[in-house]
């Protein structure tokens, strides 16, 4: 017989404590990633953040989110995706939380859970990026966006038109993609690392009922690290 | 000094304006660049959102190849510039993570300690050539011509790095040095929004456009950069930012190793001036010749 999951207020559902123990791998393996518990609100990351005008869930609110318990719904958010990584909140958060690793961390906890995001076109330039190294070791622009448009709207394709002439004009444009010479001894180094990253899964906990919110925040198995 | 030359996938082709005037200025203040020999993508900030260990393993593998060489990194790009900074930081402070990457590196014969330091030319020139020593080589005065300084996001964040975190000031000082007219540039740290331009365009194109207003409002002749993402974005969506806003922006934009190469002297074919999509133009020949001589 199926349990209905507990929704006692101030308690973890289990979805919860699945996501919360995939982040929180993420974050510990930031330096400094422990400071996340220090969060004192003051919302100088949302202030500092040049794209937060149009995020659905500001910096701040994705902390405060987090510490309610409230993973899910940062899971479903647009905003960790507007994140452009210019770094303007982690150098003046007072706290000093490394808040742009932190959206890292949570991009890759929805990457793991294979969540449906409300902006898949940059998970797809992710993977095509992605894709892009593994074939290639470097980086092939056109490739890459020639790919990107033809999986996200392929009309946009042809307003590139003018500015690919421009580039071939002023000697601009790689026509072809170009292989690094040790290709092979690329791919077993990432392979490997694939193969580690797995490693660092853990089995999956026994779901009990921890606590959110600032009563949580105490039992946040994170530990200090040397150095900071 | 010898520097471990890591131009990076835009440098190599798309942004050849930078690669050559890096090589060309380097060159002329006698310091000498090592390409490293079969470098691969630094990763950039869209790996990182995918698989960690993947993505420090495939950056460490630059670092490692630098190691070998005995050298310190030259990175121009800016992200690339963060990206390794970031990976020798991460390996040199978590050994569990040092030893993850270092285990997967040895699948390919090598090996890094956290321990090779990244450059950006800016930092070189600033701090080590030093600027008296910059200053005696120029040929050109940039009197009259009125710059932007452009500093981008990533060259003095996360980190602590070279210069100061909100208010950097070693472009100002090194035009300024070479007679040009540093105009207020408020936005100078300002995010240009980098892949968002693919991927959520009206927001690029709105932080692209209030950084033209901002130089254009400020005076600025010219808008010097030290990123090609930025570079690209500034320059080459200029046109779709006038038909979007209906603002009729010119700004030339260049590479901060461009302008210096003028004021050093050098010829504009070989700094890559003729890969600019807006022309400096007629400003160029206006500078006075041999001021300093």
């Amino acid at each position: 017989m199926e349990h209905a999951t507990l929704q006692l207020p101030g308690l973890m559902t289990r979805t919860e404590a699945d996501l919360r123990q995939i982040f929180l791998r993420q974050v510990e393996a930031i330096p400094a990633g422990e400071r996340i518990k220090r969060c004192i609100q003051c919302g100088t990351c949302t202030g500092s953040c040049p794209v937060s005008y149009a995020m659905d869930i500001s910096p701040r609110q994705l902390i405060a989110l987090f510490r309610a318990g409230e993973l899910e719904t940062i899971m479903k958010s647009r905003s960790i995706w507007i994140c452009a990584s210019c770094y303007a909140c982690t150098t003046r958060c007072p706290s000093g939380i490394k808040i742009t690793d932190v959206i890292y961390a949570l991009k890759r906890t929805v990457m793991e859970k294979g969540y449906e995001s409300k902006a898949p076109q940059v998970q797809v330039l992710a993977k095509l990026f992605v894709d892009n190294l593994m074939s290639y070791g470097r980086l092939h622009e056109g490739t890459l966006i020639r790919r990107y448009y033809m999986k996200t709207g392929i009309f946009k394709l042809f307003g590139f038109i003018p500015l690919v002439k421009k580039m071939y004009e002023t000697k601009r444009l790689a026509l072809f993609p170009k292989k690094i010479k040790e290709h092979k001894s690329l791919s077993r180094i990432i392979k490997k690392a694939q193969e580690i990253e797995m490693r660092h899964v853990p089995e999956k906990l026994e779901y009990s009922a921890e606590f959110v919110g600032y009563r949580g925040l105490g039992e946040m198995k994170l530990e200090s690290r040397k150095g900071e | 000094m010898k520097y471990a030359y890591y131009p990076g996938c835009s440098l190599e082709k798309t942004q050849r304006g930078y690669d050559e005037s890096v090589r060309e200025v380097f060159k002329a203040l006698d310091q000498e660049l090592v390409e490293i020999d079969d470098w691969n993508c630094c990763g950039a900030t869209m790996y990182m959102s995918v698989k960690e260990t993947v993505s420090l393993a495939v950056s460490a593998r630059n670092l490692a190849l630098a190691e070998r060489m005995g050298l310190e990194i030259l990175a121009p790009c800016s992200s690339c510039f963060t990206t390794l900074s970031k990976t020798n930081r991460i390996l040199n402070e978590i050994p569990e993570m040092r030893r993850d990457v270092n285990e997967a590196l040895a699948e390919g014969g090598l090996s890094c300690s956290g321990k090779v330091r990244v450059r950006h030319p800016l930092d070189i020139l600033m701090n080590d050539i030093g600027l008296e020593t910059v200053r005696a080589k120029f040929q050109r005065n940039l009197k009259g011509l009125k710059i932007a300084p452009y500093y981008g996001c990533q060259i003095v964040r996360p980190d602590k790095t070279f210069d100061d975190r909100e208010n950097p000031m070693l472009l100002d000082r090194l035009f300024g040095a070479c007679g040009g007219d540093v105009v207020y540039f408020p936005m100078k740290l300002r995010c240009c929004g980098g892949m968002l331009m693919t991927t959520f365009e009206e927001t690029a194109l709105k932080l692209n456009k209030e950084l033209l207003e901002c130089a254009l409002n400020n005076g600025a002749d010219v808008m010097v950069t030290t990123c090609p993402l930025c570079h690209f974005n500034l320059e080459a969506y200029q046109g779709k930012i006038n038909n979007f806003y209906k603002t009729t922006f010119n700004i030339p934009i260049m590479y901060f190793t461009q302008l210096l190469g003028i004021a050093l002297g050098l010829p504009a074919k070989s700094l890559g001036l003729d890969s600019s999509f807006i022309p400096l133009g007629g400003k160029i020949n206006s500078l006075a010749e041999a001021h300093y001589a």
